[in-house]
Formats: C-alpha cells, sequence, structure tokens
C-alpha cells in the first residue's frame, strides 16, 4: 500500500516526464495551488501528531511482542530503542503452547472464513441479478424487503438461530458459524452487488438476448466479468469481516474449541491471563497477520466497495 | 435512494426467452428448469416446515455423517473446508445448468433458481429469528414457545431497562457512544482528509489512518488495553499513557477503572478504528467536488477556513451524512470493545454489551431480546433521517 496505490486518484505530479511547453489542466493548477497548503505549519503539526497517535499504540505492542518475558514486565516497550533485544519465544509459547495454542486457532479461524466469503457472494451474486435483470411478480416489493433487512441487528437473530441449529443436531460444528455469517451478509452484499448491475449498460443485455442467449448464459458471458471489481471489493470486505468477528464466533462456537476462532480465543485470554502481556501481545499479531496482509493487497479494492457501498446508499 | 427509485421493469418482452427459436411457444417446457422449480419450491417448504418443529419442538433427531460434524485435527478440518465448499459450487453449478436448457424454460423457474436461495436463507436466518425475538422481548425469562414455562410480560422487560438503575447507566452510555463517536471520528476524518489532500506521499499518509480498520476489535482493544496499563506508582509503568502522565509529574491512573471517564477511554478506541473509515470516504468525496465550484469561490475571493465552511461542507454533505449514519449504527452494535477491555464492569456496559450478558450469562432471554429490539428501534429513526435527507438532495440536483 505504501508505495503503489493504482486504485487512488494519488499525487502523481512531478513524476511525470515534461511532455513540452503545454496548458495545464484545470486538475494540475488545482493540485499546484493546493501544494503549498502544508506549508502552514500547525497543519503540518495536526497531520503528523495524528499520524503518530494512529500508529504508536500498534508499534508498542508489536515491539512487546518481540521482548523476554521478564523484560515486558519490568521495563516499558520505549526503553527497547535504547537496549534492543530479540526473542520468538513469545510467538513460539503462544502458537504451540498447550494452554494457548493458537495454532489450532489459526486454523479454525480459516476454516470458518473461506466458507463464510464464498457461500455469500455466490448467493447474493445470483439474486442480485435476479432483482435487476430477471421480469418476476413481486419482484420489486421482495427486493425492498431484502434492502430493509440490512438494517436488522445481528442480536436480534442470535438466540433463536442458535435453538433450530441445537434441535437439528448442528450446534458446535462449524456449521453454525458458516450458515449464520453467510446469511448475515446477503442483505448488504444482494444491495451492492445490484447496484454495481444496475450500472450495466442495457444495450449490452439486450444485445445478448438478441443473439439468443438466456439469463444463465448472461449472467456468466456477460455480467460476471464486468463485475470481478465488484466481487473483489465485497471478499475482501466480508473476509476482514468474518476473520476478526467476535459476536458470531462466540454465540455459536464459543464453547467448542475446536470450532472457535482466534478472536474468541485472544479475548478469553485477555479475560484470563490479562497481565501476561508476551503471550497477549504475540497473540494479538497472530491473529492481525492476516487481515493486515489481505487489506494492504486488497486495499484499492476494498476502498472501492466501501465508497460504491457507502457513498450510494 | 437511487437504486430503488429506479428499478423500473425493461419490458414483458423478456418473459422465458431461451433461444432464438422461430416460435418459442410451440416449444416442449424443459424437463430439468421445472425440476429445479419443485426443487426450490420444496426448500421453502423444508424451511418453513424446520421453523414449525423448530417451534413444536418437534425436530427430528438427525444423525450426520461424522465427518461433516466432527473435525478434530486441522487435516480434517481443511478437508471439510474444502468439501463444503466443492459442494456448495456443485450443487449451484447443477441448478444453474438445469434451467439453462435450450427448450422453453418458464421464467418462474429461473428466477427462482437465481433468487430462491437467498430468499430461503434470509427466512430462516433473519425474518424469522427476528420475530421470534420481537415476540421474545414480551416474555418473561424462559423460551415463549416454551408452552410450560413462558409467561407473557407484556412491556415489563421495557419498563425494566427504563427504570431500573444499572439498565439505566447501560443505556447512558451507550447514547454517549452514538452520539460522541461520530462526532468524533467525522471530525478527525475529516481534517486528516482536508490537510492531506494532495499532498505528497498521501497513500501513505492515509494508509497510517486507515490500517486500525483491518484490525479486529478484539485486537484493537488489547492494543489500547496495553497503552492504558496501571502499575503503581512505585513501580516502573509498562503503559504509554500512564508512563507519559509520569514524565510530566503526574501520578498513574487507572484509565478503564476510575469513573466517570473509564467510558471516554473505551471510545477512544472506537474512534481510533473509524476515523480512517470517514476519512477515507470524505476524501474521495473532496476530490469530487467539481473544480468549477472551487475556482468560482477563489475567484470572489473565497480562501481557507471560509473556503472549508462555505464550499467544501456544503458540497460532501452527502458524503457527511452517509458516514455519519453508518459509524452511528456500527457503534450501536459494538461489543467486542466494551467485552474485552472492561467486560462491562466499572459501569461501562453498553446495549449490545448487556444483551449478550442477559441472553448468554442470565439466561434471561425476554429480557436479552428486550435489549436486542431495542437496538433495532434505535437503529430506525436514523436509517429514517439518512433516506430523508438522501431524498432530499437528489430532489435538488
Amino acid at each position: 500500500m505504501t508505495t503503489s496505490n493504482p486504485g487512488m486518484p494519488v499525487t502523481t505530479e512531478g513524476k511525470k516526464p515534461p511532455a513540452g511547453p503545454r496548458k495545464l489542466t484545470k486538475a494540475e493548477i488545482r493540485a499546484t495551488e493546493t501544494k503549498t497548503k502544508l506549508t502552514s505549519p500547525w497543519a503540518t503539526g495536526i497531520a503528523i501528531v495524528m499520524a503518530i497517535l494512529w500508529t504508536v499504540p500498534t508499534l508498542g505492542l508489536a515491539i512487546t511482542s518481540i521482548r523476554p518475558q521478564a523484560s515486558i514486565q519490568s521495563s516499558g516497550w520505549w526503553t527497547w530503542f535504547t537496549n534492543p533485544e530479540f526473542t520468538l519465544a513469545n510467538y513460539d509459547q503462544v502458537l504451540t503452547g498447550s494452554s494457548t495454542a493458537f495454532a489450532t486457532y489459526f486454523v479454525n479461524t480459516l476454516v470458518i472464513t473461506v466458507p463464510a466469503v464464498v457461500i455469500p457472494i455466490t448467493i447474493a451474486l445470483l439474486a442480485a441479478y435476479a432483482f435487476a435483470w430477471i421480469e418476476f411478480r413481486g419482484r420489486d416489493l421482495l427486493f425492498v424487503a431484502v434492502f430493509a433487512l440490512q438494517i436488522v441487528p445481528l442480536q436480534v437473530t442470535l438466540i433463536p438461530l442458535l435453538s433450530i441449529y441445537v434441535d437439528i443436531g448442528l450446534a458446535g460444528s462449524f456449521w453454525t458459524v458458516w450458515l449464520s455469517h453467510s446469511i448475515f451478509a446477503l442483505p448488504l452484499a444482494i444491495f451492492m452487488f445490484h447496484n454495481f448491475m444496475k450500472d450495466i449498460p442495457r444495450s449490452l443485455v439486450e444485445a445478448a438476448r438478441v443473439d439468443g442467449a438466456g439469463h444463465v448464459r448472461i449472467f456468466f458471458r456477460v455480467l460476471l466479468p464486468l463485475l470481478v471489481p465488484a466481487v473483489a471489493a465485497f471478499t475482501v470486505f466480508q473476509f476482514l469481516w468474518v476473520w476478526n468477528d467476535l459476536l458470531v464466533a462466540l454465540t455459536f462456537a464459543g464453547g467448542s474449541p475446536n470450532v472457535a476462532p482466534l478472536t474468541v480465543r485472544l479475548a478469553e485470554l485477555s479475560g484470563s491471563r490479562g497481565q501476561d502481556w508476551h503471550l497477549l501481545s504475540a497473540g494479538a499479531f497472530v491473529a492481525l497477520v492476516v487481515p493486515v496482509a489481505i487489506f494492504l493487497f486488497g486495499q484499492r479494492y476494498f476502498v472501492r466497495g466501501l465508497l460504491a457501498g457507502g457513498v450510494k446508499g | 435512494m437511487s437504486p430503488l427509485s429506479d428499478i423500473k421493469t425493461p419490458g414483458k418482452a423478456d418473459a422465458s426467452r431461451t433461444d432464438a427459436a422461430a416460435n418459442p411457444r410451440k416449444a416442449p417446457i424443459s424437463i430439468s428448469a421445472l425440476a429445479v422449480g419443485i426443487f426450490m419450491i420444496l426448500v421453502f417448504v423444508g424451511v418453513v416446515g424446520l421453523i414449525a418443529a423448530s417451534f413444536f419442538n418437534a425436530v427430528p433427531e438427525i444423525t450426520w455423517p461424522s465427518f461433516l460434524v466432527d473435525a478434530d485435527n486441522a487435516a480434517q478440518k481443511l478437508t471439510l473446508m474444502v468439501f463444503v465448499v466443492a459442494l456448495f459450487v456443485v450443487v449451484m453449478a447443477l441448478l444453474l445448468f438445469m434451467v439453462d436448457s435450450r427448450k422453453r424454460v418458464p421464467n418462474w423457474t429461473v428466477a427462482m433458481a437465481f433468487v430462491g436461495p437467498a430468499l430461503a436463507a434470509l427466512l430462516l436466518g433473519l425474518i424469522w429469528p427476528g420475530t421470534s425475538t420481537l415476540i421474545q422481548s414480551f416474555f418473561g425469562r424462559s423460551p415463549w414457545y416454551d408452552s410450560e414455562r413462558s409467561e407473557f410480560v407484556g412491556f415489563d422487560n421495557f419498563a425494566t431497562l427504563f427504570t431500573t438503575s444499572e439498565f439505566q447507566v447501560v443505556l447512558r452510555n451507550t447514547m454517549i457512544w452514538v452520539i460522541l463517536v461520530p462526532i468524533v471520528a467525522v471530525a478527525l476524518g475529516l481534517v486528516y482528509a482536508v490537510l492531506i489532500d494532495r499532498t505528497r506521499g498521501e497513500a501513505v499518509s492515509k494508509g497510517l489512518i486507515f490500517l486500525p480498520m483491518a484490525i479486529s476489535l478484539v485486537g484493537a482493544s488489547i492494543i489500547w488495553k496495553f497503552v492504558y496499563e496501571y502499575r503503581a506508582p512505585a513501580r516502573p509503568q509498562i503503559g504509554l499513557a500512564n508512563q507519559i502522565l509520569v514524565w510530566i509529574g503526574l501520578e498513574p491512573y487507572q484509565f478503564l477503572i476510575n469513573l466517570p471517564w473509564n467510558t471516554i477511554f473505551l471510545i477512544v478506541v472506537m474512534v481510533w478504528i473509524q476515523t480512517g473509515f470517514a476519512m477515507t470516504i470524505l476524501s474521495a468525496a473532496i476530490k469530487a467536488i467539481p473544480d468549477d465550484i472551487v475556482e468560482a469561490a477563489r475567484l470572489d475571493g473565497v480562501s481557507g477556513a471560509r473556503m472549508f465552511r462555505y464550499v467544501t461542507i456544503p458540497s460532501i454533505r452527502p458524503a457527511l451524512l452517509v458516514v455519519w449514519v453508518t459509524i452511528t449504527m456500527t457503534t450501536l452494535k459494538v461489543f467486542d470493545i466494551v467485552r474485552t477491555m472492561t467486560g462491562g464492569n466499572f459501569q461501562t456496559s453498553v446495549v449490545a454489551n448487556e444483551f449478550y450478558t442477559q441472553s448468554f450469562r442470565q439466561f434471561n432471554f425476554g429480557l436479552g431480546a428486550a435489549l436486542a429490539v431495542l437496538l433495532f428501534v434505535i437503529v430506525i429513526p436514523v436509517v429514517v433521517y439518512q433516506v430523508r435527507q438522501l431524498r432530499l438532495s437528489e430532489d435538488i440536483r
């Protein structure tokens, strides 16, 4: 993310080779004018202070995670700069130690996340297509209903759903978490994909119809290729959501160590061994390394998704 | 909301369009498509039946193959994961393949294949549970469909929430969260977006603020719990916040325990996370302001703070509104921070956390349901306001 960022309109002036004398575009004029804005020392100061406030807490925990346990308890992490020490013992203990076993929970999180991303996106894509391009009775009413379901808070659904899982004998298995995440993601996903599909020119779809393509073929050949950015955006979105979720996991898998994800274990550790910062710091970084990587990797899609979901409605 | 208003129908002509057959009406109906339609109807019947059976406590004992429900080691779990994804893909592909016939395909079967799975899932996982919880909020501790123990209590649960001092603290805290987090996050995000707009290294500056969005709320809570860590004055501090207090000559402070400011220190964590979201959306909105407007204002001699107040703010009003509403709704439902940092002790609990405590610790289902319904009810005016404001701004345009 730090250097190349093709998705965002970042400052590229100055890197461009001078193309001889030419008229500057409006944007460039404005850019050079506002370029001077940050020379105000106050503005620079505020921006720098904010940037520091937003990074130092994470940095502190990162440094803590590589310091020996005894040092963590006897001195602050800022002393590391004058007295650098390095150990992987904390990570070793948190991943494989019998009382923490984060490696197991890491696998659980992964096993939870992949289907909980693939399933809702597929179902939502199909539904969004139906709402956008298939004519059927009651369609508009149904779409408004699905749209309205977005505002139902998760909390409302947990207990009845749990009781259904218990009744059909799925309680404490991965299925509960998969199904719940898939269902909860649907309203927003359908709404987002519907917005994207509506933006596709009618003439494209009509042309395919005239060529004799049915809905299935139109969906796969015409719409899906155009929707790749939208799908990427929602994939990043849903991945971060599921990986980082605590409430759903705690409700449906909290009691079964075979299924519980990292977040549940981390919250538990924070409650039961709140002073063991060598474990908590390393554990927190084990939990956040994958979402941060996905985030950096997919940031431009993520931002695009936020803008589409946010600004449109 | 624009997408709702423009779902005008593309005309009746596309019913049962499958192939460029000369006379599609005469073509025989595709059997496989009919099968899909019937299958989806059966799925709906199954979902409704399951709900009813669950309601009457009459769900038959189902023995699932053990590899489906008891994955013990990493290999079994990963195999199960691959199996489930593959199974899902195969089923969906089969459904679509079967309605994609060269014969005449009734329109309703296609619609069912596309929209049916989503509707069945929403019925099972959102509509029924939502309704059940709504009913439960008018009943006592026991499940409302338990005919022997359930008791109808009317609005008693809600009365308890609003009149007991314990819950009044919870409601007060929730109000503080819902008011403070959006205001502070939007203000900071806006200031930062304006300050770094079109500066060198903008992407990096943005990334620094935005990164907390990728961290789980539990992770963020642990990061900040470490910042707030307290040691008795005589010992060396290991939390940064208290070390700073010591450096400037003050006594260390129990940030998470001492009333009344501990709630504020929890709110800091949420602001830390949400500012990046506000900054991203607002930054994009600022870049989208038409140049003519800015230049016209500049020719009129407007600049600096007045430009910000009279040009920037009005131009990005819809984005501000969306960000504000989104953060409000997220904040309302957050319980991870409170649960991880204080467990709701020291008078820091909020509605979402109290819901969890009542439902899964106290097993008071009536009160838990009432809290969940309360969350839902608070959201409604916020959303209505947003929809009306967006309608308004669209009318003006």
